[in-house]
């Protein structure tokens, strides 16, 4: 399943790398892209997974990289 | 300004006045002086100072703002007040800077991509009643203001306007559309109240399609953004132990003299900061994919705009990319008067294309019964008495009649009452702007541009001759297409291939760069592209692959402009020649800088 969501105070380009690199590599996470320019992160994940845990750990991960960044739900 | 803005603005400012009086105070009392100075240092940086903290807790240490904590913070208990305060004041101007040229360039990158419609009015008993474009059903009654975007595709059943198309298919002119004639979702309606018959849902409507298609593009990233995201992932590290050896070993070496190397270690740190290149090298791609979608094409991301960039050779498919695949009689061959309107009358049923064109040419209207097709051949009709058939060269072979020579394209025989009695000699229509382009492309210094087609030779030939192609293949089936496309790369070339058949999708993804006619409606083709051109005008190609050429030269100024002013700026902090002034801009100064030279790509102009 695919989803793509928009990110609010997304700030800092190198943060959003390294968020992405982060997300990616939580289990059931297929692939996650997010684009510093138009503020949005797409994520893909695995059928049987749940998806609103995954999108808590994900925030979770902003967070810790820039504590306004929240994902829009 | 955004209220972020507004209070790294506040910050700077006070600290600035604390830091100007501290510097006064100074003069009169030591003490004094710096207490006013380290407390300018804070005011200005206060929240970055936080920021490293939550940092250091989350376990995710290496960031801009733990440097400029750490370079600041050694300054203040190395005892230089003024030095700590000016330099996270300096800091402070160039985040502000930095955030505003950010927040601009994707409010305009926003705007060019910006099609959604926000709301529909949909009639019910003759009220308008607001609501979601995703709810309209087919054969809803719309009212569209003027002003307004026109939610999902339909026909206009009253009123007429000025309609901007130009970000659904290129069109610069807007088009006067009145009762009767169909609109596109995603227009902008300039002038008049429309009201119209929606003909498809919003998920369907062509608005949607290209919005799918910008989402799915702005992931396709290029191998520079790559490489520079994998670079920055070492590169701060690498800094951050150089830094440490910086402060550590010399001073065993030169007297224990551990504060000034410390001062020294603290630059580089500072200067550690990849954020120019993390920054500027995404934002000229966007602004490229910017220019080109103003253009009314789609480049799907950054890879696509690097394929396009670097390619030497163009290669069409002929009906539909070249060609318009509406075919029009050119001559007659034949001593009987009337040959056209026998021919036309017996293929009056048929909707082969050159049967229309011959419909078409026809003046007169005569009436054929007994209308027979043979298969692979022809057809066979009763015409004002006689019996008329049409077909080509199959069928005069299978009666065993001599085909003549005959020069041209595409060509019809006609046998009436078992005598062969002409020919009709028809051409592909050469679409509008194709000339244009291919000049356009050898003037970019594309080496050979060329033409696949299945057609048969002499069909070919005429339309190579026409564009004085470099080399035409005909008779090609779809995996024949393959095979030669296969044979230019192996050659080394960097071929695009432009078609627009669902056939075609398996070239134009092996191709370095795939292009597609007319993205609206056709997926297949569009899927496998890199570049969609939505206006299904082929003089869009060379535009396309300019600005693909000036982006990627912005991205490459932008990579070396950073490395060098960064580079340059360690290896001056290392005898202390460089300043921690001199290490903030090369941090933040130089995104700025990137950041400017970024907005060139979204030009479209060319």
């Amino acid at each position: 399943m695919r989803k793509t969501f928009e990110l609010e105070n997304l700030e800092c380009a190198n943060c959003a790398a390294k968020m992405e690199r982060d997300i990616a590599a939580l289990d059931d996470v297929k692939k996650c892209t997010i684009t510093f320019m138009t503020s949005r992160m797409s994520i893909s994940v695995e059928d049987h997974a749940d998806f609103d845990e995954i999108l808590n750990k994900a925030q979770a991960i902003m967070k810790s990289y820039e504590k306004d960044c929240t994902i829009v739900r | 300004m955004n209220k972020k803005q507004k209070r790294i603005a506040r910050q700077i400012g006070i600290g600035l006045a604390l830091f100007v009086l501290g510097l006064i105070c100074k003069q009169f009392n030591e003490i004094a002086g710096d207490i006013l100075l380290t407390a300018g240092w804070l005011a200005a940086g206060y929240n970055v100072i936080l920021d490293a903290f939550g940092k250091i807790k989350a376990k995710k240490p290496f960031d801009e703002e733990l440097l400029m904590t750490l370079a600041s913070g050694c300054a203040v208990l190395l005892g230089e007040f003024s030095e700590a305060a000016a330099v996270m004041i300096f800091y402070q101007v160039g985040e502000l800077f930095q955030s505003v040229a950010v927040e601009r360039s994707r409010k305009s990158v926003a705007e060019l991509m910006d099609l959604r419609p926000d709301v529909a009015y949909i009639l019910r008993d003759g009220e308008a009643e607001e609501a979601d474009p995703e709810d309209v059903q087919v054969g809803d009654l719309l009212l569209v203001h003027p002003g307004e975007r026109i939610p999902v595709d339909g026909v206009i059943v009253e009123g007429s306007a000025s309609v901007d198309t130009s970000k659904i298919t290129g069109e610069s002119v807007p088009a006067d559309l009145t009762a009767g004639d169909k609109i596109l979702s995603g227009s902008i309606n300039l002038s008049g109240v429309l009201t119209i018959r929606a003909e498809s849902e919003f998920a369907s409507s062509t608005v949607a399609h290209i919005l799918d298609l910008m989402d799915s593009a702005s992931e396709g990233r290029s191998k520079t953004e790559t490489l520079i995201t994998r670079f920055s992932q070492s590169y701060t590290p690498c800094v951050v132990i150089a830094a440490a050896v910086l402060a550590l070993i010399p001073p065993l070496f030169t007297g224990f003299n551990f504060a000034t190397w410390i001062h020294r270690a603290l630059n580089f740190l500072v200067v550690s900061c990849p954020c120019a290149l993390v920054i500027s090298v995404p934002l000229a791609f966007f602004g490229g994919m910017g220019g080109v979608s103003k253009a009314g094409m789609i480049a799907k991301g950054g890879i696509a705009l690097e394929n396009l960039a670097k390619i030497d050779t163009v290669v069409f498919d002929k009906t539909g990319t070249l060609t318009t695949g509406d075919f029009c009689v050119v001559r007659i061959e034949s001593e009987t008067d009337n040959l056209l309107e026998l021919v036309a009358a017996a293929e009056e049923v048929s909707h082969h294309p050159i049967a229309k064109a011959i419909v078409g040419a026809s003046k007169m209207h005569l009436k054929a019964s007994d209308i027979q097709e043979i298969p692979g051949q022809g057809i066979r009709a009763q015409v004002e008495g006689h019996q008329v058939m049409a077909g080509n060269h199959r069928m005069l072979e299978s009666l065993q009649l001599r085909v003549p020579e005959v020069d041209g394209a595409t060509v019809v025989y006609a046998v009436i009452d078992g005598v062969y009695a002409g020919a009709i000699i028809l051409e592909d229509t050469i679409k509008s702007g194709a000339a244009e382009s291919l000049q356009a492309l050898k003037k970019l210094g594309i080496t050979k541009v060329c033409m696949l087609t299945g057609d048969r030779k002499a069909a070919a030939k005429t339309v190579a001759d026409h564009l004085n192609l470099d080399d035409y293949r005909y008779s090609l089936l779809p995996q024949d297409k393959l095979c030669a496309v296969e044979e230019m790369l192996n050659q080394g070339r960097q071929v695009a291939f432009v078609g627009d058949g669902v056939n075609d999708a398996p070239v134009l993804t092996m191709a370095s760069a795939g292009v597609a006619m007319g993205g609206v409606g056709s997926d297949a083709a569009v899927e496998a592209s890199d570049l969609v051109l939505l206006k299904d005008d082929l003089r869009g190609l060379p535009k396309a692959i300019t600005i693909a050429r000036r982006t990627l030269s912005i991205a490459k100024q932008n990579i070396i402009f950073a490395l060098i002013v960064k580079f340059g700026v360690m290896l001056l902090s290392i005898p202390g020649i460089a300043s921690m002034w001199l290490a903030v801009f090369a941090d933040v100064g130089v995104a700025i800088l990137c950041i400017l030279n970024s907005f060139r790509a979204m030009k479209s102009d060319v």
